[in-house]
């Protein structure tokens, strides 16, 4: 059942809010960085010129302290972007119901201009094993994926996005791509997708697919944000390249060259530069988001008619 | 009538199931199933599966043990980490707590009692995380405080509430005197500390600090009388009985400057 009505948001307003069909109010169509805690009072002293902020939801899953007083002086100045690691939407276990209630509370409390979670699931038994973890693309895992995604959207009365993974093997019960998988999720259950180009160009190299052919068998209408990352380089067993998925450096050109056809195509779509380990110093994280914010001024507006990116 | 297909779903079930097992152990065959596009050996793609999983983990234990990994170096701090993983992983999505059992696990840990103080340094470590993301509640305010001073021979009634992040630590070591010690950048002579001093510490966040104060002798015992409930007489004879030189008005002038009680209220005067 897709999801429909919106919740009314209070807040800054986003500007040029993105026009993800049926969310009313969107990230703005700017680059934004995610919100590190070392980089909290700097943030907040010099307010640097940044589209909008997205902070992991399970950090902020505490009752009180610095976490809760910093994120609320930074929104009184930003958008934010709220975004899941943990709600384990790809588990064969029915969704943690505490879990919807503590991002409830949160977006209660801080209002983000989008919700995102991932294509992977993360918890089994009991157990959190905090990492994105792969599943097979079967028309059970589809039935329990849509469900999981109702139920979210139904408990937090609002659209959410939907991350493609970055994976680093596949099941022989698969029976779908990847983006048949996608498109069929965003289909059934109106979600929107957040496109992580960096998982693109990883999960393409890791199973030695064509990142373009992808991109063009995704709906791109449906996205509301995308996410630009750094990987690093491993190989596998045959000493075949092995991009692992480690938002430890900068975006690298693979992905700004997909990124440049991504909004060549979209026109200017909100974009985040996610940097989650050896991070760098604020100035460093807003001249890639600078950079990203050049390529869509480029690209300033969405083409409409004539011939789309793939020459099709 | 046909019968619902749960054929399907119950086999997805089976392989997370063993996808799940095989990841926090890395003796276990590679699960069924899986395919790679070279015809690779998925081990080797499972491998970053294992890694990002305990390696994440060890790093959030990393983060809210900074103390315990100086005394005992990253390598052995990171190879006790991945045992404990291993053993206790995390059953919330919320890492902020995850570790509160890595204290009783270094008790136990044989290749640690050379360090008999380390387990209750640990305890010291998940105090102050503990106090970190506590509920915020404001301190007492002054005005509050001259009316419950002004109570004369009523004072001993006194309710006091303490803030949610205050926790209290006892131990037959040092724990104080070598957490502070490694609160600088040139950490200093350790040998010179006599870990075998015993230290209590009191420990609670005021404004978006946390605070590791040495307590007193009784301070604990008093602390803890408050938190369950006694009246600020009864708290200050449980204080003096455990310490007989516990001294009331040091003690609580130290937690009201430093915002450890959020109320203070005189109960009604029942009427007979």
């Amino acid at each position: 059942m897709p999801y429909i009505a919106t919740r009314v948001r209070t807040g800054p307003p986003a500007p040029e809010a993105a026009g993800v069909p049926g969310m009313a109010v969107g990230l703005p169509r700017r680059a934004g960085i995610g919100l590190k805690p070392q980089h909290l009072r700097e943030v907040l002293d010099t307010r640097p010129d940044i589209g909008f902020f997205e902070v992991h939801a399970e950090n902020y899953m505490v009752d009180g302290g610095p976490f809760h007083h910093f994120l609320t002086r930074v929104r009184e100045h930003y958008t934010l972007s709220l975004h899941g690691v943990g709600l384990s939407i790809g588990g064969t276990e029915p969704l943690d119901e505490s879990h919807l209630d503590r991002l409830d509370q949160l977006i209660e409390r801080y209002q983000p201009a989008a919700y995102s979670e991932h294509l992977a699931w993360s918890s089994h038994g009991g157990t959190y094993y905090n990492d994105l973890l792969p599943m097979p693309y079967d028309p059970a895992t589809l039935d329990s994926v849509c469900v999981h995604i109702d139920r979210v959207q139904e408990r937090l009365q609002r659209r959410m996005l939907l991350e493609n993974p970055s994976t680093y093997l596949e099941f022989e019960a698969s029976t779908m791509s990847e983006t048949a998988f996608l498109r069929e999720v965003l289909k059934r259950t109106g979600c929107g997708l957040l496109l992580d180009v960096n998982n693109v160009h990883v999960s393409c190299t890791n199973h030695g697919r064509d990142a373009l052919a992808y991109l063009r068998d995704l709906p791109l209408a449906a996205v509301g944000e995308v996410h630009l990352a750094g990987f690093a380089r491993d190989q596998d067993a045959d000493g075949a390249l092995l991009l692992i998925d480690s938002h430890g450096s900068p975006v690298d050109d693979a992905v700004w060259g997909l990124y440049a056809h991504v909004i060549a195509t979209l026109g200017a779509v909100p974009t985040l530069l996610e940097r989650d380990n050896d991070v760098p110093a604020v100035e460093t994280l807003w001249a890639e988001a600078r950079r990203a914010d050049e390529a869509m001024r480029a690209r300033a507006e969405p083409r409409r008619c004539g011939m789309s990116w793939d020459g099709a | 009538m046909t019968l619902p297909t749960i054929a399907p779903a119950a086999c997805v079930a089976g392989s997370q199931s063993e996808f799940a097992a095989a990841l926090l152990d890395p003796q276990r065959a590679v699960p069924a199933g899986l395919r790679t596009w070279n015809g690779s050996d998925p081990r080797a793609r499972l491998a970053v599966y294992r890694n990002n999983v305990v390696g994440s983990l060890v790093d959030a234990l990393a983060e809210t043990f900074p103390v315990v990994q100086q005394l005992v170096g990253p390598e052995f701090f990171r190879a006790m980490a991945a045992l404990f993983v291993r053993q206790s992983p995390p059953g919330s999505q919320v890492l902020a707590h995850y570790g509160q059992d890595l204290p009783s696990f270094i008790a136990a840990f044989a290749p640690a009692q050379g360090l008999p103080y380390l387990a209750d340094v640990a305890r010291l470590e998940v105090a102050r995380v503990t106090a970190h993301h506590a509920a915020d509640a404001d301190a007492v305010s002054d005005a509050a405080l001259r009316l419950a001073l002004a109570s004369g021979n009523r004072m001993g009634e006194l309710r006091l509430v303490l803030h949610p992040s205050v926790a209290t630590l006892e131990s037959g070591h040092a724990v104080v005197t070598l957490w502070a010690a490694h609160q600088v950048e040139d950490v200093g002579d350790i040998v010179s500390v006599d870990v075998d001093v015993p230290e209590s510490a009191v420990v609670l966040r005021a404004g978006l600090d946390v605070l590791v104060l040495r307590a007193p002798d009784g301070a604990v015992a008093f602390v803890e009388a408050l938190r369950a409930g006694l009246d600020l007489g009864d708290a200050a004879a449980r204080a003096l009985a455990a310490a007989p030189e516990f001294d009331l008005t040091a003690v609580l002038s130290q937690l009201l400057a430093h915002g450890a009680v959020s109320s203070l209220d005189l109960p009604p005067r029942l009427t007979s």
